[in-house]
């Protein structure tokens, strides 16, 4: 466990995104002299954290909490508003997107897309999707290149008869394997699987879930894996970060996270994905739910001093408007990585009985 | 309880014409849905859960074909209706709300007028009360400042936000039916709860029934009363829930409970289904749409499908070595 | 590749109508190569004993004032308004498609230079603009194949900026980022052959519009010169026969000219069937 933290494969420190929203200023305007401050959304705000080598890091959050953005920055296809990535301890965040692909960097970092059907190009065979980053960053003779995408095909379970397909004659599952094929064509060392199964039915989603587990051990990557499933990211995942409106409001261990969630975030959700412990008419004790209800706040020049699950939060209070939380430890031993950004963390205090007076000030 | 069905459908069969030859989407498909119960169709994609909600609303795509069956709905067979009769159930008696609430909205139009549209379509309020009424359906699928909101058009309005429009405009009436065809997906996790909570609240308060058409146990589980599995366009087995979850009979069932993550299995627990669902274009389709990739399959697999009624009422497999 | 003809083959006998409008392309086509070797009379031969005779086994399609021969006339006419067409929509094509895709790929100053451009065409009444251009130019058919390509581009350079601007954020468009691919590279390989077949839709539509440019044109004295056979300079030599009743002088070319256009028209569809994979099981 030490070793990730020594030397970390991708360090990313004080990570900041934003976008110009509305309208700038136009050439009329500024003529005029005039200095309407433009509005910025923060899509991803003062994220740090590392990656060790051979790690999975689970990314969690909802849609718009800024996670695509993040992805996109560490992928590099975004450019970084502030902030420093560095990757086996030399700095890439500076790199201008544009460039990127021609950099030594690019093969490093690589990445399996959500929907695997929109990700691959309908007028490309599975076989010229698997070839095309060979070609273009690590080239090879046209026999050894046949020989390579064959290869990554039975690596990834997908019949070498299919090689000569169109996206559309595959299947959902085949497809995917398609994309893992293809991102691992260029032996990344850090592969960021952007919600991976989403799209797939769950029986397929165990299979294609496996099949990342045995590459990892096999090939020596780390993964970035994003999801809103608390439940998948934990099968796959040494470490959970979970995010919130652009910043990382909880992140730890995962088992520990799952557990004992410590922000009221992460607590509600978990307890909103459906689990099999409370059928219906089982005669099972009800399990107390949380639920957070309301409109998240305005990503929009958001006010640095107040949280921004405030609005929403069961536990909110003055408090929290008046000072933005920052990550901090928690849990028994705080040396196991587990840090909130919270004033008032679900276990901090005593674990159990702090949960369920919470849950009972919902109810 | 001897309830009365709301929705009885009986051996319903339904095919499509495609350029590939017929599709034999849905054959021999049985089910009822009691007053004031929820019960979940549970399949992965190509089960034919879709098609068998959209059969019963009447709204099948002009390819397909119903080739046998009936669907009774309050003793009227829905197949059979004609079109006039079908538009005045549809969203009176009988609701549907869909995956995508964005679309299913009329984007130019506020909210609150839509609602309205509905109410006065079916005729039980004057112009005059409709837009109060309208509100109130908003009050009642809990959307805050819904004097406001009724004046929102849909891109104003989050997913979530616009889901319990539909919600809304489905429940406006008081129909005795919901379809819910996988109302929340798409949506974040924790909006998915918030409108499942939604759902059976009002329908507990209306004493609705609502069929659920969902690929997440998980959530049948948690909502639903009774559970009816699909596999290829077949109902492979049907129980009410805690049954269900308890004893899986059908080897499918049992797998798909097993591939399901949950709190407690690692990964190496999870199952995964081997092979793929059979080709329903094909002109010889085994019996059993799942022998072949099942590891319970015997030589009697290859006779006619039994459909083995269990000992609790409402509770069926179709296998000839259930576990 | 007998995957793609078996495609054809389906797309055909599934649509009687695109089976009709491909049936009728060829016979078009025929006519445009073969034409000048099939005529029964010399298109241009004058013969002062037989005019404005109505037509007969003789004259299929009767003859002009000066004895000309009008299936003749109108069979010869057929590849030069098809040859106009064609190269003035192989010109729209490389200018319009290129210039629109990489207005909706890259966005920015590109996409303002390539709107305003089109903007600016679209503002003069596109036949006045043709007529114009022909005028300033001098009357070849190279101008008027130019004239015609250019009041055509930003119909066409608007098509494939829409379709190019709700793919540039595609995922096969990232992934094709992070396999290495340059901008440029990915705006050939990746964007245009997934806009080809909405583009062969267009590039029939502007066939006909191209075919009714040109005929116009000469309709109005600014095209080609007479004698030379071309539908619009027969419909407009037979426009004044209209009124004393010898109608066959401009119903015959002006029937020619409606069924081309009418052809490409149909063409659109049935082309984007046959290359758009998707459609393909």
């Amino acid at each position: 466990m030490s070793e990730f933290f020594e030397k970390p494969l991708l360090d990313a420190q004080s990570l900041h995104k934003q976008f110009t929203v509305g309208k700038t200023p136009g050439l009329f305007a500024k003529a005029r002299g005039a200095d309407r401050p433009v509005a910025k959304l923060h899509a991803v705000d003062d994220v740090t954290f590392t990656i060790g080598k051979g790690e999975v890091l689970g990314l969690v959050g909802e849609s718009g909490c800024g996670k695509s953005t993040l992805v996109r920055l560490l992928t590099r296809l975004l450019d970084l508003t502030d902030g420093s990535i560095r990757l086996d301890g030399e700095e890439i965040g500076h790199l201008p997107a544009k460039g990127f692909g021609r950099s030594p960097y690019r093969p490093r970092i690589q990445m399996v897309f959500q929907d695997a059907g929109d990700s691959l190009n309908p007028r490309f065979t599975a076989f010229a999707a698997i070839a095309d980053p060979i070609q273009r960053l690590k080239p090879l003779p046209r026999a050894d290149l046949k020989l390579r995408v064959e290869e990554l095909a039975t690596m990834c379970g997908l019949p070498l008869e299919l090689l000569g397909r169109f996206p559309h004659q595959l299947s959902g599952g085949q497809k995917a394997r398609v994309g893992i094929a293809r991102a691992i064509a260029v032996e990344p060392d850090l592969l960021i699987l952007d919600e991976p199964t989403a799209a797939l039915d769950v029986s397929v989603q165990v299979v294609i879930l496996q099949l990342l587990e045995d590459l990892k051990k096999r090939l020596g990557m780390s993964y970035l894996f994003v999801s809103h499933d608390l439940n998948v990211v934990r099968l796959l995942c040494d470490r959970v970060m979970v995010m919130y409106l652009g910043r990382i409001v909880e992140t730890g261990p995962a088992e520990e996270v799952f557990r004992n969630p410590a922000h009221p975030y992460t607590k509600a959700l978990l307890s909103a994905i459906p689990h099999f412990d409370q059928v219906k008419g089982s005669g099972a004790p009800p399990v107390p739910r949380l639920r957070i209800s309301g409109e998240p706040r305005s990503p929009i020049d958001p006010s640095p001093k107040v949280c921004r699950f405030y609005g929403r939060c069961p536990k909110g209070q003055e408090a929290c408007t008046e000072s933005m939380p920052l990550l901090h430890g928690v849990g028994l031993e705080h040396s196991a990585g587990h840090s909130v950004a919270c004033h008032f963390p679900v276990s901090d205090t005593d674990g159990k009985t702090a949960a369920v007076s919470l849950i009972e000030d919902v109810a | 309880m001897s309830a009365v069905p709301v929705l009885a459908v009986d051996n319903l069969s339904v095919e499509f014409r495609t350029r590939g030859g017929i599709v034999k989407a849905l054959e021999q498909v049985s089910f009822s849905v009691n007053k004031g119960e929820m019960v979940a169709i549970v399949g992965e994609s190509g089960s034919g859960k879709s098609v068998t909600a959209f059969t019963v609303m009447g709204i099948l795509d002009a390819a397909g074909r119903v080739s046998q069956g009936t669907a009774s709905f309050g003793g009227l067979d829905v197949l059979q209706a004609p079109e006039a009769v079908m538009r005045d159930i549809r969203g009176r008696e009988m609701s549907m709300i869909f995956q995508n609430p964005r679309v299913a909205l009329n984007p130019i139009r506020r909210v609150g007028d839509q609602i309205a549209d509905v109410l006065l379509q079916h005729g039980n309020v004057t112009r005059r009360e409709a837009p109060k009424r309208a509100i109130e359906m908003l009050t009642r699928v809990r959307i805050p400042d819904p004097e406001r909101r009724a004046k929102a058009y849909p891109f104003e309005l989050s997913g979530g936000m616009c889901q319990r429009i539909m919600i809304a405009i489905a429940l406006s009436c008081a129909p005795k039916l919901l379809i819910a065809d996988e109302p929340t997906t798409g949506l974040d996790v924790t909006t998915q709860a918030a409108i499942m909570d939604l759902i059976a609240e009002l329908g507990a308060e209306q004493g609705m029934s609502t069929l659920l058409i969902t690929h997440d146990l998980g959530m049948a589980a948690e909502y639903c009363d009774q559970i009816v599995v699909m596999h290829a366009g077949h109902i492979v087995e049907m129980a009410p829930t805690a049954e269900l979850f308890a004893h899986p009979r059908h080897p499918y069932t049992a797998k798909l409970i097993a591939a399901t993550p949950k709190p407690t299995a690692s990964l190496m627990d999870l199952a995964a289904i081997p092979g793929n669902l059979p080709d329903l274009r094909a002109a010889e389709i085994p019996p059993c749409r799942y022998s072949a990739r099942c590891e319970r399959r015997q030589s009697r697999c290859d006779q006619a499908l039994p459909y083995v009624l269990g000992e609790q009422k409402g509770s069926m497999v179709a296998c000839w070595n259930p576990l | 590749m007998s995957e793609t003809l078996k495609h054809i083959r389906y797309v055909l006998t599934e649509n009687p109508v695109t089976l009709f409008a491909f049936s009728l392309f060829g016979f078009i086509l025929f006519c445009a190569l073969f034409g000048p070797y099939l005529a029964p009379y010399d298109p241009l031969a004058t013969n002062g004993a037989a005019t404005l005779k109505p037509p007969s086994a003789q004259h299929w399609f009767g003859t002009d004032a000066l004895g000309r021969d009008i299936f003749s006339r109108v069979l010869v006419a057929t590849r030069l308004d098809l040859g106009i067409a064609f190269f003035s929509v192989v010109l729209t094509f490389a200018i319009g498609a290129l210039a629109g895709i990489a207005a909706g790929f890259f966005g920015g100053w590109v996409d303002r230079v390539v709107g305003r451009l089109a903007d600016t065409i679209m503002a003069f009444p596109l036949f006045v603009l043709a007529m114009g251009i022909v005028a300033a130019l001098g009357n070849t058919v190279g101008n008027i194949v130019l004239a015609t390509a250019i009041i055509n581009t930003p119909l066409y350079a608007r098509v494939a900026r829409a379709e190019a601007n709700i793919r540039r954020n595609a995922g096969f468009v990232e992934a094709a980022r992070l396999s290495g691919n340059g901008e440029g590279r990915i705006l050939l390989l990746q964007i245009l052959p997934n806009i080809m077949p909405i583009l062969m839709v267009q590039c029939s539509l502007t066939m006909g519009y191209a075919i009714l440019n040109a005929a116009g044109l000469s309709f109005i004295g600014l095209g080609i010169a007479p004698p030379t056979p071309e539908w619009g300079i027969l419909v407009a030599e037979g426009a004044a026969y209209m009124i004393s009743g010898e109608w066959w002088v401009a119903l015959f070319p002006g029937l020619a000219l409606m069924t081309a256009v009418f052809c490409f028209n149909l063409l659109g569809d049935g082309l984007r069937d046959i290359v758009d994979p998707r459609r393909r099981t």
